[in-house]
């Protein structure tokens, strides 16, 4: 437990540093899309690694969280913080709409459901002239500064937002491993009857670990708009960015408060190097090697490389 | 206006005879051992290449070439069955589904590197040509896509309720403890299942190819629509499959129609939404 509590301060602290030691754009960049992976991931593992209903949705949120802020102050000059908050609240309401008939259903059918939710929002947004339609949103350009929410010159600010996000994502999961929410959500994955008979409202707290979810995954929308400045649906709200979230926890470790974070560490990194080396001559390599790693971890190792790392500090 | 009507009802149901093949053979492997094969539009995917291959390698015609892609993809099944499913049957539902999630990953990154994002069509085909009846026209490779997948589906039902092996089948899936007591051997009907599940995916593929893009992707959306009609027939019933392949292609169609092309598939997903919600177990599903 120590130890943990020092590997962890360890690591906040080179956080703090890396950019300061690392000046250049792109390892600043690898870093920031690492972070808002990782806290995404941390938001889809409360929902699909705690409680165990796998969400193939979850894109649906950051593009809510995306949308709201930008066309709050686009169309109406509307602060991007206060367009968090919106957004939120968005995601909240969609996860509950979406929650309140879909957790009903088991397994499978749970995850096909989410799947045609985050399409039909796909479709929404692609048709919704309102909202851009296909061709997005172009964010306005105004003077740098921590209000606006917009950064030019440096992707420092950018970086030190993200990584107060992701501390502070970390630290909801780590209440809600040990909070009694935490406690009941695990039941219920291990045994949903079970749990129902000891008279846990399933529905009530797989809810709430959903709106949990959907705020962080929110919050990383409206951040990635803002560090953008131009969304489209696709680069909101694709199923393929819901697949990477629950990817970038398997390979961690469902369930799991770190597992997201390795994932993400080790993901992240992955795609975009093999982007960069091989080129568009190597298009489709980094699907299949990641994809060889997740059937090669699911069939061997589920529990992610978080046990592999985990024997190696309890020693 | 009558004829656009009827044009796109006839249309509706010659798209959902062939959605109804390709979702029989996920139904199929879902109900011998309750996993769903994720990945079951890319394999759809493969069997496009395939026949495309054939045509500009050998100049062979999709339709000619098409026991061969059968064939060829009732190999691949086994052998994803016998590689992959073999070590993850007892495994919790997570490890199933990631394991055929990569799958579909895996192919769409094969397929993006070998082929490139490419669309590719091939020009003229034998099947070429429409035939006029009336006000309404009728593409011949649609026709014959349908009537290919009418056949198709008869001849699995047909195997599956008549014949020893396919009543072996039917055994296993209903109870794998008994079937075994009886000595069948249950893991040589999962890796038959996977083989025909596959297969009526390589015929609905080369039947395909005849008036349809191949490219990597086209698996994303022939995929999303199988699991909508798979999940609304109910999870393991043929028949299901089948009458909900054909509501989904009138639905997609009329509402197309009626309220604009780009609205089709949202439509197709709202019905979708709808029944499970009603009915969590599909139209013909048990439980």
């Amino acid at each position: 437990m120590k130890k943990g509590i020092i590997v962890f301060i360890i690591f906040v602290g080179a956080l703090i540093a890396f950019p300061l030691i690392y000046q250049d754009p792109f390892p600043r960049h690898m870093l920031i899309m690492i972070m808002l992976y990782a806290a995404m991931s941390i938001g889809w593992n409360i929902i699909g690694g705690y409680t165990g209903q796998v969400s193939f949705g979850n894109a649906a949120f950051f593009g809510v969280g995306a949308y709201t802020t930008a066309i709050l102050l686009v169309n109406y000059g509307i602060n991007p913080w206060l367009g968090m908050l919106a957004g939120c609240f968005f995601s909240v309401a969609l996860a509950i709409i979406v929650g309140y008939p879909c957790f009903r259903l088991q397994g499978h059918y749970f995850a096909i459901a989410t799947i045609a939710v985050g399409e039909i929002m796909l479709l929404v947004f692609t048709n919704w002239e309102f909202a851009g339609g296909a061709v997005g949103i172009y964010m306005p350009i105004l003077p740098e500064s921590f209000m606006n929410f917009e950064f030019h010159t440096s992707k420092l600010p950018y970086y030190y937002i993200i990584f107060v996000i992701f501390i502070a994502t970390i630290g909801v999961c780590w209440f809600f491993e040990r909070s009694r929410l935490g406690y009941y959500c695990r039941a219920i994955k291990e045994d949903s009857d079970g749990a129902r008979s000891l008279g846990i409202d399933i529905q009530r707290y797989k809810m709430i670990a959903f709106s949990i979810s959907a705020v962080i995954t929110s919050i990383c929308g409206t951040f990635y708009a803002q560090y953008v400045l131009y969304i489209h649906p696709t680069s909101t709200m694709d199923l393929m960015m819901s697949i990477q979230l629950c990817i970038i926890c398997l390979i961690g470790g469902l369930g799991k408060l770190y597992g997201p974070v390795i994932g993400a560490f080790v993901f992240i990194p992955l795609t975009e190097l093999t982007r960069v080396y091989l080129g568009s001559e190597g298009q489709g390599v980094d699907l299949m090697i990641y994809s060889l790693l997740i059937i090669i971890l699911a069939i061997l190792r589920p529990q992610g490389l978080w046990a592999i790392f985990n024997r190696g500090t309890a020693k | 206006m009558e004829g656009v009507f009827i044009q796109t009802l006839v249309s509706g149901l010659l798209i959902g005879f062939l959605y109804a093949l390709i979702a029989v053979g996920l139904t199929m492997i879902f109900g011998m051992m309750e996993i769903v094969n994720f990945a079951h539009g890319d394999y759809l995917m493969i069997a496009m290449y395939f026949s495309y291959w054939f045509f500009v390698l050998f100049g062979m015609d999709p339709l000619y070439s098409l026991p061969a892609v059968t064939l060829l993809l009732f190999g691949l099944g086994i052998l994803t069955y016998y590689l992959l499913i073999k070590p993850i049957i007892n495994a919790p539902m997570l490890s199933q589904i990631f394991v055929t999630f990569g799958v579909l990953i895996f192919l769409r990154g094969l397929a993006t590197f070998l082929w490139k994002v490419d669309y590719r069509m091939i020009p003229q085909t034998v099947l070429s040509g429409n035939i006029q009846l009336g006000d309404v026209y009728i593409g011949i490779p649609q026709l014959t896509a349908a009537a290919g997948a009418i056949i198709c589906n008869g001849l699995l039902l047909w195997f599956l309720k008549k014949t020893r092996l396919g009543m072996a089948l039917e055994a296993v899936s209903e109870d794998k403890e008994a079937a075994r007591l009886m000595g069948i051997n249950s893991d040589r009907m999962f890796a038959l299942a996977w083989g025909i599940g596959i297969a009526t995916v390589g015929v609905a593929g080369a039947l395909l190819t005849s008036f349809y893009y191949v490219f990597p992707e086209v698996g994303a959306n022939f995929g999303v629509i199988t699991f909508v009609v798979v999940a609304l027939g109910g999870f393991g019933s043929v028949t299901g499959a089948f009458a909900a392949g054909i509501i989904v292609g009138l639905v997609e169609v009329l509402s197309g129609f009626l309220i604009g092309p780009q609205f089709k598939f949202m439509f197709v997903l709202f019905l979708y939404l709808a029944v499970v919600l009603i009915r969590p177990q599909g139209l013909l599903g048990k439980k």
